[in-house]
């Protein structure tokens, strides 16, 4: 299977959260907290993992990981994490 | 005794005909009518009824943000919409709509019946539910128009959220009105809203009582009638007593009077025409009106064989062949749990501008159907009382006294 880079992750996490949560490329950068700058919620959180689960093919919930997850460098990074898995 | 008397101070419709009461009444008053064929509903096995009358496409996000929507199906998207021109119209502020003296009362036959279709679609071929989003349970609730819609306008009363089918909003207006007259409310949003869908039609479908003729049906009280045609909407009415409303200084569209509210036991099916006359009659009590001051009757007549029947019947009892009688199924179609709001609508623009909007699509009334006065054109005269029938499957039987107010 083709290795992910961490661009190519990034991308693709970026369209999943414009697609479902109806946000603009430009508002997804590293730096950007999931509640106070994206407006996420807890519903949010939950259909967030659900959208990148099936993205990727691979189970992000079950551990800790997800509670540390505030800004969307965590969800690459997490995402990434997974992928290795 | 303000606090006893209950009027109506705004009103907010979603229908065939697009969104806005303005959009409706244009069309009713030009005798459009909005029922179109469903090809979409060609490939359905055993559905013989394509008929509806659908709202026409439009872009929820220009209405409401994503954090609203994301908990709503198309049927409390409508109500959302419909329940904000309610209260601009009403004047009802944030202040108002939150200080707990507002309650809530929507309700609709279901929940969101496309929602119900994509969760099932994405749950039985694998037994999975990993599919599934965080918003899909609060649109298919039963309580998912009165919940969102209390969301979205920031209503703390009371919710409640009525589920009788064709009745469903009719019984909404009627607890409003309890709730205003007990004093538990001062100011109640009600109403009912239902989403075309083949799993609604298919309802009266696989009882014979789908419509199938396209371009007459349906054809309440006609001699060739054949059945009903379901329709989309929402239709949404702020009750209040008559002291808030002066003391807010709103203008008044009209009074609720009177709530007749009984049910049949003879078949849960079958419409019964003595539980008609007794609903009528105890609305009428209610109201304090005698059967000689009403001015029009708004049947409830969806086009059905027994229904009709059983209706202008039950009309002929009470006030024989001299008050007019109009359905306006013909227009915008069964619109089920918004029928009696969208249909109260109509007969407050009727009262307001002296004039009768006609059944469309009666052109022979039924000899079958009772001896009464069937409006078949439009006219002027004065109507200040119109008593507004609704009745359900399930022996539900309801009927609305309306009062024109000097405000």
């Amino acid at each position: 299977m083709h290795k992910l880079s961490t661009e190519e992750i990034r991308e693709r996490v970026s369209k999943v959260l414009c697609r479902e949560f109806e946000l603009a490329p430009e508002e997804i950068t590293a730096e950007a907290r999931l509640g106070e700058d994206l407006g996420f919620d807890s519903l949010d959180g939950v259909d967030m993992v659900v959208a990148l689960e099936k993205e990727f093919g691979v189970k992000m919930g079950g551990n800790e990981d997800l509670r540390e997850v505030r800004a969307c460098a965590d969800i690459f990074a997490l995402v990434a994490d997974r992928l290795k898995q | 005794m303000d606090h006893k008397r209950v009027v109506i101070t705004g009103i907010g419709a979603v229908s065939a005909f697009g969104l806005g009461a303005d959009s409706l009444l244009a069309a009713v008053a030009r005798g459009n009518s909005g029922v179109r064929l469903m090809p979409e509903w060609a490939h359905i096995r055993g559905l013989d009824s394509r008929l509806a009358a659908p709202v026409p496409e439009f872009d929820p996000r220009a209405h409401l943000p994503r954090s609203r929507r994301r908990t709503m199906g198309r049927l409390a998207i409508y109500a959302a919409i419909a329940a904000a021109e309610a209260t601009n119209m009403a004047a009802l502020d944030e202040k108002e709509r939150g200080n707990g003296r507002t309650g809530i009362v929507i309700g609709s036959t279901t929940g969101s019946p496309e929602v119900y279709e994509d969760f099932y679609r994405g749950f039985l071929p694998d037994d999975s539910i990993e599919d599934v989003r965080s918003g899909t349970f609060f649109k298919i609730m039963g309580h998912t128009t009165a919940a969102n819609v209390g969301q979205a306008l920031g209503i703390r009363g009371e919710q409640w959220s009525p589920s009788s089918a064709c009745t469903t909003s009719s019984q909404a207006m009627g607890l409003a009105l309890m709730l205003i007259k007990s004093g538990r409310q001062d100011i109640v949003l009600c109403g009912g809203a239902d989403e075309v869908h083949p799993t609604v039609t298919m309802v009266f479908d696989v009882i014979g009582a789908g419509a199938r003729r396209e371009g007459k049906s349906p054809a309440p009280f006609d001699r060739d009638r054949d059945g009903v045609v379901c329709g989309g909407g929402s239709g949404i009415l702020v009750l209040e007593s008559l002291a808030s409303a002066r003391r807010r200084g709103v203008k008044i569209l009209a009074e609720i009077s009177g709530f007749g509210h009984l049910t049949d036991i003879g078949h849960i099916a079958n419409p019964d025409k003595n539980a008609m006359i007794a609903a009528m009659r105890q609305g009428l009590d209610e109201s304090g009106t005698d059967v000689e001051e009403v001015d029009f009757v708004s049947a409830h007549a969806t086009g059905t064989t027994a229904g009709d029947i059983a209706e202008s019947r039950a009309i002929a009892a009470l006030f024989g062949s001299r008050v007019p009688v109009a359905s306006h199924k013909g227009h915008m179609g069964h619109t089920l749990a918004a029928a009696g709001a969208l249909e109260t609508i109509i007969s407050l623009a009727m009262m307001k501008k002296n004039e009768i909007f006609p059944t469309l699509n009666l052109e022979n009334p039924d000899p079958e159907c009772g001896a009464i006065n069937y409006a078949m054109k439009q006219k002027k005269t004065g109507i200040n009382i119109v008593v507004k029938n609704n009745f359900a499957l399930g022996g539900v039987n309801t009927s609305l006294v309306l009062k024109k107010i000097n405000g």
